[in-house]
């Protein structure tokens, strides 16, 4: 052989044991079980919570084995890994995402499934079952799920003269219980406020709810500037008017993490907060141990119109697009779905559970002193899950982006939300006309048995 | 080409194989795609539909994706003069033959080592408008300002304020100017000795031996920097999208083209349009940078030439 053949041999061999390097993967042991992957996006606790469901399936039979992953950002690597072929058999996504994902192709519609295990709407509280089902299609089955509710520091109450027991009902008694706990130092600079809407400012999007304003028509108009979505907004705009933006500002900034010790509303800084029933874990890592706080309805602008007011939140266990085992995947999912292991996870996770049955223990386990209340929300007539809309992603950000401009007093609220209409409407109507295009063929899909 | 040449071609062409195939299947495929994917309508998971240049008419007209350009050129405009000013004063101090050079290059390199999701998260801190390091070192400035002129100014609330969001980004970015001033130092030393002692023996001052020897004998290096400073003002991501935790800072004041990019792709699933994003993109520092070789050519000094 020829020293330059050699060269090429020696040459080609190298690329190859190069190529089998990358492109191997060891052939996983046949033990004669259906694996399934399981990608959820909560670590910690909340994860924790879900792995011992996984762990109780796995021993509960023989036939499949669940391998659960915990994966960061997993609404963007889903989305990714289902176009490129190879999605996870079961994910755990949040709720309000169902939409994107639905419309998208990138869920297995469950009807069917539903259908055969006999699991019904019956058995769930409305709202989180409605949640799951987009375009005449079940696509996901409800897990933990949360509501917003107003959360109150009750020793704050107490110094400032207030009954700890008694939170406001209405956005007046609120503003007045306001007045009594803002504190200001010699300099005017604040020291305390009762309410501020951007602490922590996590649900822009929502304020319009306690004014009766909603976010669309539900078919194909947006209704962002609508008059009650304005009154809402304006309340957030009068903020920096009576107090200052600056001041404002320089009172938020003096605030540490969230999840911290220096959290506003655990060091006495803000004494009312919108928040859901994880802010008990919250409190009980961060908040000092004496901390007295209570739950009760977000006030309204008219509570005898608009009584229990809140925004619904609820996990939500979906089966990818071209997943390789959706029947044994709907296996897992009913499991997960039965009473005592759903109770077994929300209690996990100190959330309340979206069955319509509880067993007694499960609210005397629960950690949470007040879960029932939070549940009680839930079942509330005025109980709002996320719009189930394709650009709600951009919206909540556009809200998020509104409040800001708002609330340093750069925008007036009609401004911020006129804005965000036609600039939303202009989406969706691109969005409804994409969907349009794509009905025919989706629908077809969906519906085949 | 004799028998030789063609089998030296062949071994050439499979010892480049690895970078070659991997540039052909995720450089140039991508690049090519996403110029196709930009005149569809696409959401990663759907069929893309052809619509010719509707992404780009939407684009034109989008408040957003203008914001976001004036936003990134603001940025370019300011960190590009800045980061060569600070980078190449600071080289030829440390070129200086001074006790501890060695100490000080190291010192003046590190935070280049930082990853940028710590330096965003460090700056985030140090930036804060109440507690922020750098806002305790200014205090005492404003407190003497204000007792001399009555005045009541207070240090800006860089992450908060819409003002001055950009600033703080910018003063972050600076902060990792460490990779240009090796460059530049490993520059300097390439300038000839005689030329300094040619010029010592005219009685040439320190400041006309940098400006007539060290500058255009750098001048390659320095247009090096400039083009790779373009470019990665204009891809501006990681930090400010940590800064802000993945908004747009107040009043989208840190919407930049990259972050306006990701958002459409990522988070709306508006491939298509993002790809139309990632384009122009594209077009503006392809241009840029044509206009600075251009620019550059009367004024960029190649010995070998």
């Amino acid at each position: 052989m020829s020293n330059s053949l050699k060269t090429k041999v020696v040459v080609l061999l190298c690329i190859a044991a190069f190529l089998a390097l990358i492109f191997y993967q060891p052939r996983p042991a046949e033990t004669g079980k259906i694996t399934l992957q399981y990608w959820e996006k909560w670590n910690g606790f909340e994860a924790d919570a879900m792995r011992a469901v996984v762990d109780d399936f796995n021993s509960s039979q023989d036939r499949i084995h669940v391998e659960y992953t915990s994966v960061s950002n997993l609404d963007r690597k889903l989305m990714l890994a289902t176009a490129g072929g190879v999605p996870p058999d079961v994910a755990g996504i949040y709720g309000q995402l169902l939409p994107v994902y639905a419309e998208n192709n990138a869920l297995t519609p469950l009807d069917a499934l539903a259908a055969k295990y006999q699991i019904k709407r019956e058995n769930y509280i409305n709202v989180f079952w409605d949640m799951c089902f987009y375009r005449d299609h079940l696509w996901a089955m409800p897990t933990t799920p949360g509501s917003l509710a107003l959360i109150w520091n009750k020793k704050m109450f107490r110094d400032a003269g207030l009954d700890p027991d008694q939170p406001p009902r209405s956005i007046a008694e609120l503003e007045s219980f306001n007045e009594r706990l803002t504190r200001h130092a010699p300099d005017g600079s604040l020291i305390a406020m009762g309410h501020l809407p951007t602490e922590p400012g996590w649900f822009p999007s929502t304020w319009g709810l306690w004014f009766g304003g909603q976010f669309w028509n539900g078919k194909d108009k947006i209704t962002v500037d609508s008059p009650e979505n304005i009154a809402a907004y304006q309340w957030i705009q009068s903020y920096p008017q009576r107090f200052g933006a600056d001041k404002i500002l320089a009172f938020r900034d003096s605030f540490g993490n969230f999840a911290s010790a220096q959290n506003a509303f655990f060091t006495g800084r803000v004494a009312m907060i919108l928040q859901g029933p994880w802010i008990y874990n919250f409190i009980k890592n961060y908040a000092p141990a004496d901390f007295e706080w209570g739950v009760a309805a977000f006030p309204s602008v008219d509570p005898s119109r608009l009584k229990d007011v809140t925004w619904v939140q609820s996990d939500a266990i979906v089966i990818p697009h071209g997943a390789r085992h959706p029947e044994a995947s709907f296996e897992f999912i009913k499991y997960v779905e039965s009473q005592a292991e759903m109770e077994k996870l929300c209690l996990g996770q100190r959330k309340f559970s979206p069955l319509r049955a509880t067993s007694p223990d499960f609210y005397k386990n629960n950690p949470n002193p007040h879960i029932a209340e939070f549940e009680a929300l839930a079942r509330s007539s005025n109980a709002h899950i996320t719009p189930q809309l394709t650009i709600w992603n951009q919206c909540d950000d556009a809200f998020g982006n509104a409040v800001t401009q708002i609330s340093t007093g750069n925008q007036t609220a009609e401004e911020a939300l006129s804005e965000i209409q036609a600039r939303e409407q202009d989406e969706f109507d691109r969005r409804l006309s994409r969907w349009n295009r794509l009905a025919p063929t989706l629908t077809a899909e969906w519906n085949q048995p | 080409m004799t028998r030789g040449e063609r089998a030296n071609l062949g071994l050439g062409l499979a010892f480049t194989s690895p970078w070659l195939i991997g540039f052909l299947a995720f450089c140039l495929y991508p690049l090519l795609c996403s110029l196709y994917y930009s005149c569809c309508d696409y959401s990663v998971l759907s069929t893309p539909v052809f619509i010719g240049l509707q992404n780009y008419r939407n684009l034109a007209v989008d408040a957003l994706f203008w914001q976001s350009v004036c936003n990134t050129l603001f940025f370019a405009a300011v960190a590009i003069p800045l980061g060569l000013v600070v980078s190449l004063v600071l080289a030829l101090l440390l070129n200086c033959k001074i006790p501890g050079r060695g100490i000080f290059r190291t010192i003046f390199f590190l935070p280049s080592l930082v990853p940028m999701v710590c330096l965003g998260a460090l700056w985030q801190w140090m930036l804060n408008g109440q507690l922020g390091l750098v806002n305790n070192a200014l205090a005492p400035l404003f407190r003497l300002v204000n007792g001399l002129l009555g005045t009541h100014l207070t240090p800006p609330d860089w992450l908060q304020d819409e003002h001055y969001a950009k600033w703080g980004v910018i003063f972050t970015v600076l902060w990792g100017v460490g990779n240009a001033v090796v460059i530049y130092l490993a520059g300097l030393q390439d300038v000839p000795r005689y030329l300094y002692e040619a010029a010592d023996i005219d009685g040439a001052s320190a400041w006309q031996k940098t400006w007539h020897i060290t500058l255009p004998v750098l001048s390659p290096v320095i247009y090096f920097n400039t083009v790779m400073g373009l470019i990665g003002s204009f891809q501006v991501f990681a930090i400010p999208y940590v800064m802000t935790g993945g908004t747009d800072g107040p009043g989208r004041s840190l919407l930049f083209v990259t972050t306006y990019l990701f958002q459409n792709a990522f988070d709306y699933w508006n491939m298509g349009y993002a790809c139309a994003i990632g384009v122009i993109l594209f077009l503006i520092i392809f241009g840029l940078t044509i206009v600075a070789t251009k620019l550059s050519q009367k004024h960029v000094y190649y010995a070998g030439k």
